[in-house]
């Protein structure tokens, strides 16, 4: 996504890193507020969730330009993962987020090794036949119990101190995993590693040419962006107390893309605002049927014909800052 | 042997379809340089365009055949003037997240007014029945499946390889400047070309729908598969699109008659095996 993201950014300095600390501040204190204010904490939950796996997605797309069309694998994988542990083996919930999280690691080495080998179009066309692969897999094994889901996931004792079925301690745990995984994406984003990728998306050839193997870091960005979508898979898990298809389904991975590009490819805080924009949109419309496909259709040809920059984007373009 | 060889002719009925969609794909791609996410629906448009045209106007299957290639193509190419166009000079990828969210919309309004089952769309009487080769019994509708989409196949090769039109697009697509510079009105040509990629997809609609029922979301999941075909194939080559489409199909046919239980996920395993020894595809150049 080199042409129209790259003319406006803000050239990374102590300021912009500054701001977005600041923004970091009051995002964390707005989602410890809350409870207080008679928001549905299920729907914030969800939503944060939701977040994680956008940020995620938005670390290839926005940083190493990699479009992937099939991000809901990690989700679906991490959560069936961490559903059957926690249901038929009964390992407790941070056994469970692990496994969930490894899974989904470890699906990302695979998928990760065949989807770097092309770039641009082609990576969004294999990643999407990847995950539809998978989608055929967990339809027919046993363990994901096919149409029907794992349900009924007990939510259990955290480091057996927190006691997940209550809400509000369910709540903060989330927030808490959200913020975790937000971080590493932000330091990933601000490290060596990070500048090597933005190079990988300005002008590939010329990376190689300066002697980085950038096959090597987009695979290691492939991983970790897998990686942490699983973890908001496993997390999502707790909330939803159920592990089903629909979280595999192609449908998915275009809502992970809508809600990045709603919020603003490339950058940072985007894909949380998008991520909530969206989940707000769905619970609202709920009733509408298939009508709410047909908005979030318009919503993606409307923000690729004049709105590419996203909200986030434009409030940063705005303020010339970056965010 | 029998159910041998009938799977191996569902094989090549699907192998139609993938040709002619993956050959759509690839002439839109040549000039839009836009991956046309809503394929699968435009193909769905094509299938539910001629069920209104049996059920609201009483028009057969065989001006179906052609009226709704034309129809589904005229709406593709307002799509091409009214959206598509305001592309160009953007990334790629934004042309894949525009007509997927044209594909969402389309398949959503469908979905809304004929929810998710199938409307039957009879076969037309001429081409009902079927034939006992000996070795087999042919429904005569299948066997006219496949000969069609080859006939359409090769015409479509013999445009864009063997005619002026043809050398017209060719070149456009190597350099639309330079074609510009000669007098050709390129911008034209590229909306007729993502009419005519659209319009086969219309046709194999048609094709399928006595065969496949008329569902809201009979090309979403076809689409991926025919996504997996065009990286296994390469977008290069006319000709090797056609013969992707086909062998795919055909090796889908064989698995469901000696592994059913992989039929569903062959085509994006042999994806997954092409990226490993030959990442550029096999008839493909790299982009």
């Amino acid at each position: 996504m080199t042409a129209a993201m790259t003319d406006d950014t803000v050239p990374v300095s102590g300021r912009t890193i500054r701001d977005e600390m600041i923004a970091f501040a009051i995002m964390t204190v707005l989602l410890l507020l809350v409870p207080f204010t008679g928001i549905y904490p299920f729907f914030v939950m969800q939503a944060l969730c939701f977040a994680l796996l956008a940020c995620a997605f938005n670390l290839l797309i926005g940083y190493g330009g990699l479009l992937s069309f099939g991000h809901a694998m990690f989700l679906g994988t991490a959560g069936y993962f961490s559903a059957h542990a926690l249901k038929v083996w009964g390992v407790t919930p941070e056994i469970g987020i692990l496994i969930g999280t490894a899974g989904a690691a470890g699906l990302a080495v695979i998928t990760g090794v065949v989807a770097i080998r092309r770039q641009g179009i082609y990576f969004a066309m294999i990643t999407l036949a990847l995950s539809q692969l998978l989608y055929f897999i967990y339809l027919q094994t046993p363990f994901t119990h096919g149409e029907d889901g794992i349900q009924g996931i007990p939510q259990g004792y955290l480091f057996g101190l927190l006691n997940l079925a209550r809400p509000m301690v369910l709540y903060y745990v989330i927030v808490a995993g959200f913020l975790f995984g937000f971080l590493v994406i932000f330091r990933a984003i601000n490290s060596p590693f990070g500048e090597v990728l933005k190079s990988i998306r300005e002008n590939e050839q010329r990376a190689i040419s300066l002697g980085y193997k950038t096959d090597q870091y987009k695979l290691l960005a492939f991983i970790l962006s897998g990686t942490l979508g699983g973890f908001a898979g496993a997390l999502k898990v707790f909330v939803a107390q159920n592990a089903s298809l629909t979280d595999v389904h192609w449908t998915m991975s275009g809502e992970i893309v809508l809600m990045t590009l709603v919020g603003g490819l490339g950058t940072v805080f985007g894909p949380v605002v998008g991520a909530f924009v969206i989940i707000a949109m769905q619970q609202y419309l709920a009733g509408f049927g298939q009508w709410v496909t047909v908005i979030q259709g318009v919503i993606f040809v409307v923000c690729v014909l004049t709105f590419r920059r996203g909200i986030i984007g434009e409030i940063a373009h705005f303020f010339r800052r970056s965010l | 042997m029998q159910a041998l060889y009938a799977q191996l002719l569902v094989g090549l009925i699907n192998g139609s379809f993938y040709a002619l969609l993956s050959l759509g794909l690839a002439v839109i791609f040549g000039m839009l340089n836009i991956i046309n996410f809503a394929h699968g629906a435009l193909y769905m448009m094509g299938a539910f365009c001629a069920y209104f045209l049996l059920n609201l106007a009483g028009i057969g299957y065989w001006w179906a055949l052609i009226i709704a290639p034309i129809a589904v193509g005229i709406f593709g190419m307002i799509l091409e003037r009214t959206l598509l166009q305001w592309l160009s000079g953007l990334d790629h990828l934004y042309g894949l997240l525009l007509t997927f969210g044209i594909a969402l919309i389309v398949q959503g309004i469908f979905q809304n007014y004929f929810g998710s089952s199938g409307l039957p769309y009879a076969i037309p009487d001429e081409l009902k029945g079927g034939m006992n080769l000996g070795f087999m019994f042919l429904p005569i509708y299948r066997g006219w499946v496949v000969v069609f989409s080859l006939v359409i196949c090769l015409l479509t090769w013999y445009l864009i390889e063997r005619t002026r039109l043809g050398a017209y697009l060719r070149a456009a697509t190597e350099n639309p400047t330079l074609v510009r510079a000669f007098g050709i009105n390129v911008p034209r040509m590229i909306t007729l070309t993502y009419g005519l990629g659209v319009g086969l997809a219309a046709l194999a609609g048609v094709l399928s729908a006595p065969i496949n029922q008329v569902r809201p979301l009979m090309g979403a999941d076809l689409i991926i598969v025919v996504f997996a075909v065009v990286v296994i194939g390469g977008m290069g080559s006319i000709m090797g699109s056609i013969i992707t489409g086909f062998a795919l199909g055909v090796i889908e046919g064989l698995t469901k008659y000696f592994y059913p239980e992989a039929s569903n996920t062959v085509v994006f395993v042999l994806m997954v095996l092409v990226l490993l020894v030959k990442p550029s595809g096999l008839t493909g150049r790299t982009i």
